[in-house]
C-alpha cells in the first residue's frame, strides 16, 4: 500500500488461507490474501461463487462451521482492531460477533428463525452482549424505526413470513447494527432481493453507514452494486486478489482480464462504456482441489501469457495507476486490448 | 418481546373436535362390524361357559333377546350406539360386569404406567438427541446418536425379562410383579420407555441436524449468541415439530407395550383386560378396548393438531391458506 495511514488499521489480513479437508484432497478456498481496511472506509470484494470472498470473512468470525467447514484450517493473521483473531477461543470470538463485528446475510428468507418474533430476535443481538431485556426490547423499536420499518410497536412482535424479502432483509440489517459495529459484514445482502427493493436496501445502508460511522465490508458478485457504495473494490478470483484498488481506478483503468470480464458481463450504463455488446466470461471456475499453477484465471484468459500458466503474478501497486489500485497480472492489459483493437 | 397470542382460532378448533368425532364414529362402527361379521355366537360361548352342553330354545331366545340379537341389524346398531353414547359398551361376556366398569377399574394402573413411560421416554430421549447434537467429539457423537438405532431394535417382551432378570432375581431391587407402590412400576415403566425414548431420540436427533444446517443457525452465531443458548431457543423449537407429530405413534408404542408389559409384570391394567378378553373372545370388552384405543389416539391427535400452532406460527397461515 502507498498511502501511509497515521492511525492504524480498523482490519489488516495477512496471507489468510482457508483450506477445507475432504476426501478427494484439501479445496483451497481462500489462498494468501492480504489487505487492510480503515475504519470508516467501504470495500466491496467483487467474485463469482467460489472466490474465496464469503469464506474469507466467515473464516475470521469462526463461522465456518456452519458452512460444512468444521475441520477447515484458517493461517494467517487477521488483527482486527490491534488484536490477533486467527487461534482465538470460541468465548473470545463471540464476545466479538455482533458486537465489534456485525454481519447481514445473503437470504434474509432463511436467515430469520420462524418461530420467534422479530422484535425477539433484534433484542437477541443485544442481550446476548449484556443489555438488559427491558432496555433491549425498547432499542429493538429503535432500531426497526431506523431501518425505516413503519409502526414499529405492531410489527416487532410480528413473525418473520409476516415480512416481504425487502423488509426482512432491513430486519437483518437492525439485527447486524443493533450494537453499532465498528464494521459491517454485509455477504450479498440485496441478491436475494427484487431490483427496486435493492435499490431501496442500499439507500439504507449508506444512510446508516453515515450515522453510525461504521466500516463496511461488501460481498458481492455485482459490480454495479459496488460502484453504488463502497470507496474501494476489490476482485477476488481462486481465493486470491486479483484486482483492487479506488473504484473509479478499477472501473476506469482495469488491469486485470477478469475485471475486465465482470465489467463487460454487466448490464445498464455501468457495463455500457467496457464493451460494445453484453458478454459472458468462457469457461468454468477453477477446481479448487486442484488450483493451477500459475495465475488462477489464465486458462480462461485470452490474453494470459506462458507466464501466468506457471507462477502466481504477486499483488503489486500499477506502475502509473492511481495510488493504492493493485493488480495481479503477468500480461500488460492496456498494451494487450490496445494491440488487439488494432489488429 | 410480549409474543402476539398464538391460540387457535375458533374455526380451526371447531373443525379438529368435529374430524375428532368423525374419527370415533368410525372406530365405532368398524368394531360393531367385525364383531357382527366374526363367526362366533356370543350367546353359545355363554351358555357353554355355564356348561350347559345342551341349551334349551328358550333360554337361548331369552338371552339373545337380552343382547337385542334378535333385532335386525340396523336396529342392533342403532341400539349399541345410543348405549355407547351414554358410555354404556354392554356387559362382558365372561363376567356378566358392565364392560364400561371393567375399564374403568383398568384405566389408572395403566394411565400410571404410560404416564411413567412417557416421562422417562422424553427425559432419556431428549436428552440423548441433546447430548449428541452438542457433543464436540466425533467418536462420542456418533456413539449417542447410534444408540437410539438399538434401542428401537430391542422388543418390550425382552428388555423386560431382562430387567427383571437383572433386577428383581438378581439384586432383589424392585418387585417382580403386582401393582403396589411405586417399586412395582419401576420395571414395567423402565421396559415400556426403553423403545419410546429411543424412537424420540431417533427423531429429534435428526430435526435437530437438520435444523443446525439452517442458514438462520449461522445467522444467529453471527449476532454472538453461545451455542447452548442458540441450541435451547432457536435449534430445539425448531426441530420440535416433528416430535409433537411423533405422539400419535408414541400413544400407540405404548398401549401396544402395556399389552406386554402388563402381561411379563403381572400388572393389572388395560393391556391384562384385552389380552385376556381376545384370549376368550369376550367380544364386548375387546371392543370396549379398541374404542378406548380409538378414543385416546383422537384425544391426543385433538392436543397435537392445538399446540402445532404454539410451536410454529406459520403452521395457522398454512392451513387457512390451503
Amino acid at each position: 500500500m502507498t498511502t501511509k495511514d497515521t492511525t492504524a488499521p480498523l482490519l489488516e489480513i495477512r496471507d489468510l488461507a482457508v483450506h477445507f479437508p475432504t476426501p478427494g484432497g484439501a479445496v483451497r478456498a481462500v489462498n494468501g490474501v492480504s489487505y487492510t481496511l480503515r475504519a470508516g472506509e467501504t470495500l466491496g470484494i467483487v467474485g463469482e461463487s467460489g472466490s474465496g470472498k464469503s469464506v474469507h470473512v466467515l473464516a475470521l468470525l469462526g463461522l465456518l462451521a456452519a458452512r460444512g467447514g468444521a475441520g477447515a484450517i484458517v493461517s494467517g493473521s487477521v488483527r482486527f482492531e490491534g488484536q490477533e483473531l486467527i487461534g482465538r477461543d470460541e468465548p473470545a470470538l463471540r464476545a466479538l460477533r455482533g458486537r465489534r463485528i456485525g454481519v447481514v446475510f445473503q437470504d434474509p428468507m432463511s436467515s430469520l428463525n420462524p418461530v420467534l418474533t422479530v422484535g425477539e430476535q433484534i433484542a437477541e443481538a443485544l442481550t446476548s452482549h449484556g443489555l438488559g431485556r427491558a432496555a433491549a426490547t425498547r432499542r429493538a423499536l429503535e432500531l426497526l424505526e431506523l431501518v425505516g420499518i413503519r409502526e414499529p410497536q405492531r410489527r416487532a412482535r410480528d413473525y418473520p413470513h409476516q415480512f416481504s424479502g425487502g423488509m426482512r432483509q432491513r430486519v437483518m440489517i437492525a439485527i447486524g447494527i443493533a450494537c453499532e459495529p465498528k464494521l459491517l459484514i454485509a455477504d450479498e445482502p440485496t441478491t436475494a432481493l427484487d431490483v427496486t427493493v435493492q435499490a431501496q436496501v442500499l439507500d439504507l445502508m449508506r444512510d446508516l453507514r453515515k450515522k453510525l460511522g461504521m466500516a463496511m465490508i461488501w460481498i458481492t458478485h455485482d459490480m454495479g452494486v459496488v460502484a453504488g457504495i463502497a470507496e474501494t473494490v476489490q476482485v477476488m478470483y481462486g481465493g486470491r486478489i486479483l484486482e483492487r484498488g479506488p473504484v473509479r481506478a478499477v472501473f476506469h483503468d482495469t488491469r486485470n482480464a477478469y475485471t475486465l470480464g465482470l465489467l463487460q458481463s454487466l448490464p445498464g450504463a455501468a457495463g455500457a462504456a467496457h464493451r460494445s455488446r453484453l458478454t459472458s466470461i468462457p469457461g468454468q471456475p477453477p477446481d479448487m482441489t486442484r488450483p493451477p499453477p500459475g495465475d488462477p484465471f489464465a486458462p480462461r484468459n485470452r490474453f494470459a501469457t506462458p507466464r501466468c500458466f506457471e507462477e502466481v503474478p504477486p499483488l503489486a501497486q500499477v506502475p502509473d495507476g492511481a495510488p493504492g489500485h493493485l493488480v495481479a497480472a503477468w500480461y500488460d492489459l492496456r498494451a494487450a486490448l490496445a494491440a488487439e483493437a488494432a489488429a | 418481546m410480549p409474543r402476539q397470542t398464538r391460540l387457535p382460532p375458533p374455526g380451526y378448533v371447531a373443525r379438529r373436535l368435529g374430524q375428532s368425532a368423525l374419527v370415533l364414529w368410525a372406530a365405532f362402527t368398524l368394531a360393531f362390524a367385525i364383531l357382527y361379521i366374526l363367526p362366533s355366537d356370543p350367546v353359545s360361548i355363554m351358555l357353554n361357559q355355564a356348561e350347559q352342553s345342551l341349551a334349551d330354545a328358550a333360554q337361548v331366545a331369552a338371552l339373545r333377546a337380552e343382547y337385542n340379537l334378535d333385532q335386525p341389524l340396523v336396529v342392533q346398531y342403532g341400539i349399541a350406539l345410543w348405549r355407547a353414547l351414554h358410555l354404556d359398551l354392554g356387559r362382558s361376556i365372561q363376567t356378566g360386569q358392565p364392560v364400561a366398569a371393567l375399564l374403568a377399574q383398568a384405566i389408572p394402573a395403566t394411565a400410571t404406567l404410560a404416564a411413567a413411560a412417557l416421562a422417562l421416554a422424553l427425559v432419556g430421549g431428549i436428552g440423548l438427541a441433546l447430548a449428541g447434537s452438542l457433543a464436540q467429539a466425533g467418536w462420542l457423537r456418533a456413539a449417542l446418536l447410534a444408540a437410539p438405532a438399538l434401542g428401537v431394535s430391542l422388543p418390550t417382551f425382552w428388555i423386560g425379562l431382562l430387567l427383571l432378570q437383572a433386577l428383581s432375581f438378581h439384586f432383589f431391587l424392585f418387585p417382580a410383579m403386582g401393582n403396589e407402590g411405586w417399586q412395582s412400576l419401576v420395571l414395567p415403566a423402565l421396559t415400556l420407555a426403553v423403545p419410546t425414548s429411543a424412537a424420540i431420540a431417533q427423531v429429534l436427533g435428526r430435526s435437530l441436524a437438520a435444523a443446525w444446517g439452517q442458514p438462520f443457525a449461522e445467522a444467529i452465531r453471527a449476532k454472538g449468541v453461545s451455542r447452548p443458548r442458540l441450541l435451547l431457543t432457536h435449534v430445539l423449537p425448531n426441530a420440535a415439530v416433528p416430535l409433537l407429530t411423533m405422539a400419535g405413534i408414541i400413544t400407540g408404542n405404548l398401549l401396544a407395550g402395556s399389552v406386554v408389559t402388563e402381561t411379563v409384570f403381572s400388572r393389572e391394567g388395560v393391556g391384562r383386560l384385552a389380552q385376556g378378553a381376545v384370549a376368550v373372545k369376550d367380544i364386548p370388552v375387546v371392543q370396549g378396548v379398541v374404542l378406548l384405543a380409538a378414543a385416546s389416539f383422537v384425544l391426543v391427535n385433538l392436543l397435537v393438531d392445538l399446540l402445532y400452532p404454539l410451536l410454529d406460527p406459520r403452521i395457522l397461515q398454512q392451513r387457512q391458506a390451503g
